[in-house]
């Protein structure tokens, strides 16, 4: 083999860099895990089946934002549960789910995502700490 | 079957179409133009007595309580609670001079009264005819069709300042900084808003929606503001309007200003 002294290191280079990942997951104990958003401890129930509000939270919120603001329409219908909620991020979703660092931020980060919905509205109980 | 002359396929024709654009002439001209186009039962209106906020003049009952409730900033506040800077000041209710709220009705020394020395509470008109929400690209201000409230959306603001520009009453604010740090203390049932918003009085839209009064009513203890119902003829603002002589802001321009200063 012609510069065989330069291709089989560079080679062996090549390999371990291209390896990294692969080593880096299994040194800080194995693949990433899916997240496992905070549930509220005295509420079982969502205003939607869980499965419908995993997949449809993110229109449900925009639909609620354009009825309240634009439309003065405040109240929500479940159609699953056929209960009645007023629209609102902070009174209604934050009063259950109070801890957004466990269960919105959990999801959302291992998703890559930032919704810019707290750049304005509050978080209770991070105002009060 | 007879046939037409050429002559009278053409008269007959020709009376046709007569015949089928008199109809269209007919409904543009039967037409009124001045029928009412709005048919809201509601007119929501601030009906203004500045001689009864004249008796206290350090009171700032009505901006504490509005701008508590709605986490208005304040940056760099004085003793009185009052903001210091000006360049980046956010105000939805505030007091002035007769003098600033009514330039134009300089030299008139009678029909004002005793109105020249008093303060005069200035928010958003809420005008008929907001030229604000004529320049606003994005539609993030507008006239509520149902109650006459020029409201706000924050989320589709995107800070060009023309609603500012086109306000003659100065009503609206720009967030040139994050409020967020400067909030006393943050009303948590209320947004706070973002760098690059404009923001402006809401007629306390939100506890509207709850029956109940705006804030800044809620809170004068002189009764000095009334908060009404305009097409209500029993409401205390129509009754008020019906027998005292009041002054609205710039009413040459044809805004059509909803919030009304009593004279003394």
């Amino acid at each position: 083999m012609y510069d065989g002294k330069y291709i089989v290191p560079g080679l062996l280079i090549f390999l371990a860099v291209f390896f990294i990942p692969t080593a880096y997951t299994y040194a800080t104990g194995g693949p990433s895990q899916p997240p496992k958003p905070a549930l509220p401890a005295n509420e079982t129930q969502c205003v939607e089946s869980k499965d419908w509000m995993r997949d449809n939270h993110m229109q449900l919120l925009v639909q609620w934002r354009e009825d309240v603001v634009r439309n003065n329409d405040r109240t929500y219908t479940s159609f699953t549960y056929n209960k009645q909620y007023k629209k609102s991020l902070t009174n209604t979703c934050l009063k259950c789910h109070d801890n957004k660092q466990d269960f919105c931020d959990s999801c959302h980060t291992y998703a890559g995502v930032s919704p810019n919905c707290w750049d304005c509205h509050n978080v209770p109980k991070e105002v009060s700490s | 079957m007879r046939r037409l002359s050429r002559r009278q396929f053409l008269s007959i024709g020709g009376l046709v179409v007569v015949g089928a654009s008199a109809s269209q002439v007919m409904s543009a001209l039967a037409r009124d133009e001045k029928a009412p186009v709005a048919t809201a039962t509601i007119r929501y209106a601030m009906v203004i007595d500045p001689a009864k906020c004249a008796q206290d003049p350090t009171c700032r009952d009505c901006i504490d309580a509005c701008h508590k409730i709605h986490n208005v900033p304040l940056f760099a506040p004085n003793a009185q609670g009052e903001e210091t800077d000006k360049a980046h000041e956010i105000k939805w209710i505030w007091k002035a001079t007769f003098e600033e709220a009514f330039d134009e009705q300089e030299g008139d020394n009678y029909a004002t009264g005793g109105m020249k020395e008093q303060p005069m509470m200035l928010l958003c008109n809420h005008c008929d005819n907001p030229p604000c929400v004529r320049v606003c690209p994005t539609q993030a201000t507008w006239k509520r069709a149902s109650d006459g409230i020029v409201m706000m959306d924050f989320h589709r603001c995107i800070g060009c300042r023309f609603c500012m520009s086109g306000c003659p009453y100065g009503s609206r604010s720009f967030n040139f900084r994050d409020p967020r740090p400067f909030v006393q203390e943050i009303n948590t049932s209320f947004p706070t808003r973002t760098k690059g918003v404009v923001e402006k009085c809401n007629f306390c839209e939100e506890r509207l929606a709850q029956g109940q009064p705006p804030a800044c009513v809620e809170a004068c203890r002189q009764k000095a503001l009334v908060f009404g119902n305009l097409e209500d003829p029993n409401s205390e603002a129509h009754k008020i309007l019906a027998e005292r002589l009041a002054l609205r802001r710039k009413e040459h321009l044809g805004t059509r200003p909803q919030a009304y200063y009593i004279t003394s």
